[in-house]
């Protein structure tokens, strides 16, 4: 099979791109800059029809990961990169004979702020998406599965919940300098369940969606390791794992969403007078939001429509990030 | 007349029809219905028949919609607006001439006239419309099927006044229903659960208008509240009619309302002896809203009662005549042969009674009773310490045949309230503390007050001759001097009721269960072959239900001096100085009176130690004990088999095992209780992988978890008016189901694996939470642990709750979370998503030991969507 697996410069598109590579299929890649993988590569911007005619040429299925993922940012950036891209990838696949797209995507395209207790994945709705992140994805994959519905092409969303692993400098490397430098305080309780996702199973999980594309074509399907934790649990093993302490420090969870309110004011103000914010804030009112609800998915329909199942389970990953961080401490 | 709005929630538009019919007055008029109309129609062989619902007021048929949505196939559900009710039109009339009750039967009878209803009706009818709908129900009697009446009353005594909230409703019925929306709203408002936004504005959307309430308030002008008012005839006619109505009927009550009481529903009972009742515990006035689950239950009783034909309470009905008379039969044996043996005897201060001095006075007060009043199946409620004067109460109902309420402090005070309020008392025969007691709780009946037994709250009974707040009738020595020279009542039916006891309310409210006569006796039989009982043994009666047992078993007692409402009150000293007392071989105690023994040891002088060495048989029981806990019993009790056995208040015995028997068994999933007693059936419904399914076939084959359902002479008659319970847990044939979870292993013996509501079902299946608590009380600092399932049933997160000897905050350390992770790995490969911690363990008044992990899981859930940490 030829892929062309988009936004392979990040943790999860580049697993992805040397798991299929790996098992045999011809992969090609698309980003901005060199990926540093031993793949055809094709750079240029997910917004340009060019670069994608180009890069999905001759190829039969596309694995769409590249997107703007951070917290903050102006609505325009993710708009162009994480609608009109997907768009153009659209009519570039249509435009080619592509027949099948794994679109990734995120739970938070179905859910607001609230609690979600064994949830099910819902459809995107941009209107009750949380921020800008997750309004951009929700057209996104509204349009990737309009998409689909015409009928050439097969299209399945995936959403993985809070991918993590070794090597992950956005999120767990992050972590682990807060705590070890005693900026990681507990928010609330920590007790809130949250599923997360041990990076080779997600990409077992896209791979698995690739090969049943046409059997699970239109469905949207959270995918998590189905083992949801207190949220306190996870940072503090995410912390060990890199060689940090545990966070001790409590902040009750309204201080939290209250400082988050405040960040967000703060954030759009420096953005609105022209500052590059290269950095993410420490803490928004989205992200305080996450770290005291509840945020874990039902996933029987999941495993049952894609055949598939974790392989690593929690603590098997964070024994594996224990060791990897023992050869490569962070800096 | 306001339109039909469309959808409402719950409510299929589709059902929606209007029907023309000519009123009672001969005037063709607009009726609004809901209406399933029949997959089947008329006249096909799958058809079956209508339910035909009525509002009352002021509602509309919206009331009915989960009767409609659940209709069972071959069933047609028609569910009117009465004029000018809901969106039918309008009758006209006015508040000072309303449009009167025999008006509006006839108004529905010309309805159903016009829609042609020819096959088996069901009629069913809620407050008001519980009337109309009997009304109709016996002018149809060729058609009527069956009868339903939910929180409604056919007779009123006037003279005491309306109920209250009806007061003001009556006397400004122009300002509180028809110019203000307050009557409309208020129906709604005092819906408990709180009912949503959207089903309370749809309750009200037919009147939003005073022009839209005119009708509210005729309805409570109907109200014949005067000896002269017009309607007055046809309630009397329809409440005279109801006592000859032979068809199945089914009276549904939501205890909490402030309208139609206990007396209302009594009163209906009187008049219709046969008819199912179900009581729906913390459901008011719109009970169809406060219990969703009416509409099943009511499908699920026309399936039973009305289709199939089964008999009235649900009871397995193939019973034989005991051979060997009365359940006190092996009293009047031991009168015969060893008149001067002890019968009972209690420590606290010295009282004793031989057999032939029980007999007589239970004669006495049996005799009293009867020339008293109490007739047979009247329901007395004892509210008396187990002891002498228990005794011989309860074995004097039974010679009546009346039907004893037992409700122990150990239910709490609401919930002892609750039982007794609904279990429709006649008699209460009680010490001045129960009695002041029940005067408390509004208890009915008349009171007998049993002397000798004085507290401080007891001062507010009125002795005869005396003062107090708290009126009582007579004592119980008046009532022995009275049967002193009276005729001794007849013998009553081998099979008569006999008792109503109280499940502990661990698991939701407490139910009634009701016991025969021979169900009781064979109880007795059981426990007296299991532990070898014998004219020469006697028993220490530490744990409250067996103290009454003696007698029945032609044993003697001996009651310690103890709280028996407080089992942890019972010291070693104060057994072995009861043992001495009764020269007693055999004791029967609970888990919690054995832990103080142990506790109490050390004091013990060498006699005392000699007269537990005496103990030849020890039994504890009424809830679970740990086998470490036995151990150390043992060493007070060396030479006594240490006997637990597994049973409930449904079927006091099912099994039995002893100490070394626990040994023998090991460790396994679960809590391995024995096999079966001789005669006792047990068999396991094996639970599906996905909890919509129903369970598989009941089987015997070892190593299959399910519900253990257990086959007996001994297991309860029924549950006391609940009927659909009732139904449910006798659907094997006569059976019943426990309610508990567990598996037989290939010995034949039982295990328990947890409640069966308290099973969690994951993705991965069932997961029964006894075996994973077990092993995670095994670890260091862990003094209580509970499984529980968090999130949507069938993929929800198992969680462990614990209670450790060190406090600290909700989420508990890494070391022991992942000390309970490998403790839960080697019993289940299902992932332990948290471990909390709480120092708050819900556990049951009776027994301090059932933990309510329905309750632990609802906390748990809270805290782990990130709500308020707090106590469970």
């Amino acid at each position: 099979m030829r892929v062309l697996v988009t936004g392979a410069s990040g943790l999860l598109g580049g697993d992805v791109a040397r798991a299929l590579a790996a098992r045999g299929d011809d992969v090609t890649v698309l980003q901005r800059r060199p990926s540093g993988l031993r793949l055809r590569e094709v750079l240029g911007d997910i917004t340009e029809l060019d670069s994608l005619t180009r890069a999905v040429d001759g190829c039969d299925a596309v694995v769409h990961l590249a997107a703007k993922v951070n917290v903050t940012g102006s609505w325009e950036d993710y708009r162009r990169i994480n609608v009109d891209g997907t768009e153009a990838l659209l009519q570039a696949c249509l435009g080619a004979d592509v027949r099948r797209m794994v679109f990734v995507s995120s739970p938070s395209v179905a859910h607001a702020g609230r609690s979600l207790v064994g949830a099910g994945s819902g459809r995107a709705d941009p209107e009750r998406a949380r921020g800008h992140y997750a309004r951009s994805k929700a057209m996104a994959e509204q349009r990737a599965l309009a998409a689909d519905a015409r009928g050439e092409l097969a299209v399945v969303a995936v959403r993985p919940h809070i991918v993590w692993g070794p090597g992950d400098t956005q999120l767990v490397e992050r972590i682990g300098r807060r705590a070890r430098s005693g900026r990681l305080p507990v928010i609330g309780s920590g007790a809130p369940l949250v599923d997360t996702i041990y990076i080779d199973n997600a990409v077992d999980a896209l791979v698995a969606a690739l090969d049943r594309c046409d059997d699970a074509r239109g469905q949207s399907l959270v995918v998590t390791n189905g083992e949801p934790r207190p949220i306190g649990e996870i940072l503090a093993g995410w912390a060990r794992a890199t060689g940090a302490p545990a966070p001790t420090r409590h902040v009750p969870a309204v201080l939290a969403r209250w400082a988050g309110s405040g960040v967000d004011a703060v954030t759009a103000l420096r953005e609105r007078l022209g500052h590059d914010l290269t950095s993410d804030p420490p803490i928004t009112r989205f992200l305080a939001e996450q770290l005291s609800t509840a945020h874990w998915f039902d996933q029987r329909r999941t495993r049952q429509v894609l055949g598939w199942a974790p392989r690593v389970s929690l603590d098997e990953g964070f024994a594996r990030m224990r060791r990897h961080y023992a050869h490569h401490p962070l800096t | 007349m306001v339109s039909f709005p469309g959808p409402l929630p719950g409510l299929d538009p589709a059902w929606s029809r209007h029907v023309t019919a000519t009123d009672a007055d001969g005037v063709e008029r607009r009726w609004h219905v809901l209406d399933t109309a029949a997959d089947h129609a008329e006249g096909d062989p799958a058809f079956l028949g209508t339910m035909l619902c009525v509002h009352g007021n002021p509602t509309w048929s919206y009331v009915w919609r989960r009767f409609l949505s659940a209709a069972r196939p071959g069933w047609r559900v028609i569910a009117v607006d009465q004029l000018g009710m809901g969106f039918s039109e309008d009758p006209r009339g006015s508040l000072a001439h309303p449009r009167t009750l025999a008006q509006r039967v006839e108004d529905l009878s010309r309805l159903t006239d016009a829609l042609q209803l020819s096959g088996p009706v069901v009629a069913v009818g809620h407050d008001w419309g519980g009337i109309i709908a009997s009304g109709w129900a016996l002018r149809h009697r060729d058609q009527l099927a069956g009868l339903v009446l939910a929180n409604t009353s056919v007779h009123h005594d006037f003279s005491s006044g309306l109920p209250t909230p009806l007061r003001p409703a009556r006397a400004l019925a122009d300002l509180t229903c028809v110019r203000t929306p307050l009557f409309v709203r208020a129906a709604t408002a005092l819906s408990r659960p709180r009912l949503p936004r959207d089903v309370r504005d749809a309750f009200a959307a037919p009147y939003r208008y005073p022009a839209d309430r005119r009708f509210v308030g005729q309805f409570v002008a109907d109200i014949p509240a005067e000896p002269t008012h017009p309607s007055r005839p046809a309630l009397e006619h329809i409440a005279r009619g109801l006592t000859s109505l032979d068809v199945p009927v089914l009276l549904l009550r939501g205890p909490a309302d402030p309208v139609f009481s206990e007396a209302h529903l009594r009163d209906l009972h009187a008049r219709m002896p046969h008819a199912d009742i179900h009581r729906y515990e913390g459901a008011g006035h719109l009970v169809t809203e406060d219990a969703p689950r009416t509409a099943n239950d009511t499908w699920a009783w026309i399936a039973a009662r009305v289709e199939d034909g089964e008999p009235s309470s649900g009871a397995d009905t193939h019973r034989t005549p005991a051979e060997h008379g009365p359940a006190w039969s092996a009293l009047l044996q031991r009168v015969r042969d060893t008149p001067d043996d002890l019968a009972v005897a209690q420590v606290a201060d010295g009282r004793r009674m031989t057999f032939s001095e029980l007999e007589a006075d239970v004669a006495a007060v049996a005799a009293g009773l009867a020339a008293g009043g109490v007739t047979p199946g009247q329901r007395v409620a004892l509210l008396v310490p187990p002891g002498i004067d228990l005794t011989v109460a309860l074995y004097a109902c039974w010679r009546v045949g009346a039907v004893v309420v037992v409700a122990d402090a150990g239910l709490g005070l609401a919930g002892m309230r609750r039982a007794l309020r609904g279990a429709g008392i006649d008699h209460v025969i009680g010490i001045a503390k129960g009695l002041a007691a029940v005067a408390l709780l509004g208890v009915p009946g008349r009171r007998i007050l049993v002397e000798g037994h004085s507290s401080a709250i007891g001062a507010l009974v009125r002795r005869p001759h005396g003062y107090g707040p708290v009126r009582v009738a007579e004592t119980l020595d008046d009532v022995r001097r009275r049967g002193g020279h009276a005729p001794a009542p007849a013998l009553p039916a081998f099979d008569a009721e006999a008792a109503v006891l109280f499940t502990s309310g661990a698991t939701g409210p407490a139910k009634g269960v009701l016991y025969r006569s021979d169900q009781i006796r064979a109880q007795a039989g059981h426990i007296k072959v299991l532990y070898g009982l014998t004219p020469a043994d006697s028993f220490v009666a530490a744990f409250a239900p067996f103290a009454l047992y003696g007698p029945a078993m032609g044993v003697g007692s001996v009651v310690p001096d103890m709280d028996v409402t407080a089992p942890s009150t019972l010291t070693a000293a104060g057994l072995a100085d009861a043992i001495a007392a009764a020269d007693a071989t055999t004791v029967f105690a609970s888990p919690a009176s054995l832990r103080n023994v142990v506790a109490t040891a050390s004091a013990l002088d060498a006699a005392q130690r000699a007269s537990l060495a005496r103990v030849r048989v020890a039994m504890s029981a009424g809830a679970p004990i740990p086998v470490s806990l036995l151990r150390k019993v043992q060493t007070v009790l060396p030479n006594a088999e240490l006997h637990t056995p597994y049973g409930m208040t449904e079927c006091l015995a099912v099994s039995d095992i002893d100490l070394a028997g626990l040994e023998r068994a090991g460790t396994g999933n679960g809590v391995c209780v024995g096999t079966p007693l001789t005669g006792v059936e047990v068999s396991i419904a094996p639970l599906p992988r996905d909890p919509a399914e129903p369970d598989g076939l009941p089987t015997t084959a070892p190593d299959v978890t399910g519900e253990i359902i257990v086959r007996a002479a001994h297991v309860k008659d029924h549950y006391d008016q609940l009927w659909a319970t009732q139904h449910a847990s006798a659907r094997d044939g006569g059976s019943h189901r426990t309610g508990d979870v567990g598996h037989l292993d290939p010995e034949g013996r039982l295990w328990v694996e947890g409640r069966r509501q308290h099973v969690i079902h994951t993705a991965d299946g069932p997961l029964t939470p006894v075996a994973l608590e077990l092993a995670v009380l095994e670890l260091s600092g862990v003094a209580n642990a509970a499984a529980v399932g968090v999130g949507p049933v069938g993929t929800q997160a198992l969680v462990v709750v614990v209670d450790t000897e060190a406090s600290g905050p909700v989420l508990v350390g890494a070391d022991l979370t992942a000390a309970v992770r490998e403790s839960a790995a080697a019993v289940t490969r299902v992932p332990v998503a948290a471990v909390l911690r709480t120092s708050a363990f819900p556990v049951d008044v009776r027994h301090q030991s059932k933990v309510d992990r329905a309750r632990l899981a609802h906390w748990a859930e809270r805290v782990l969507s990130g709500g308020r940490v707090g106590a469970p």
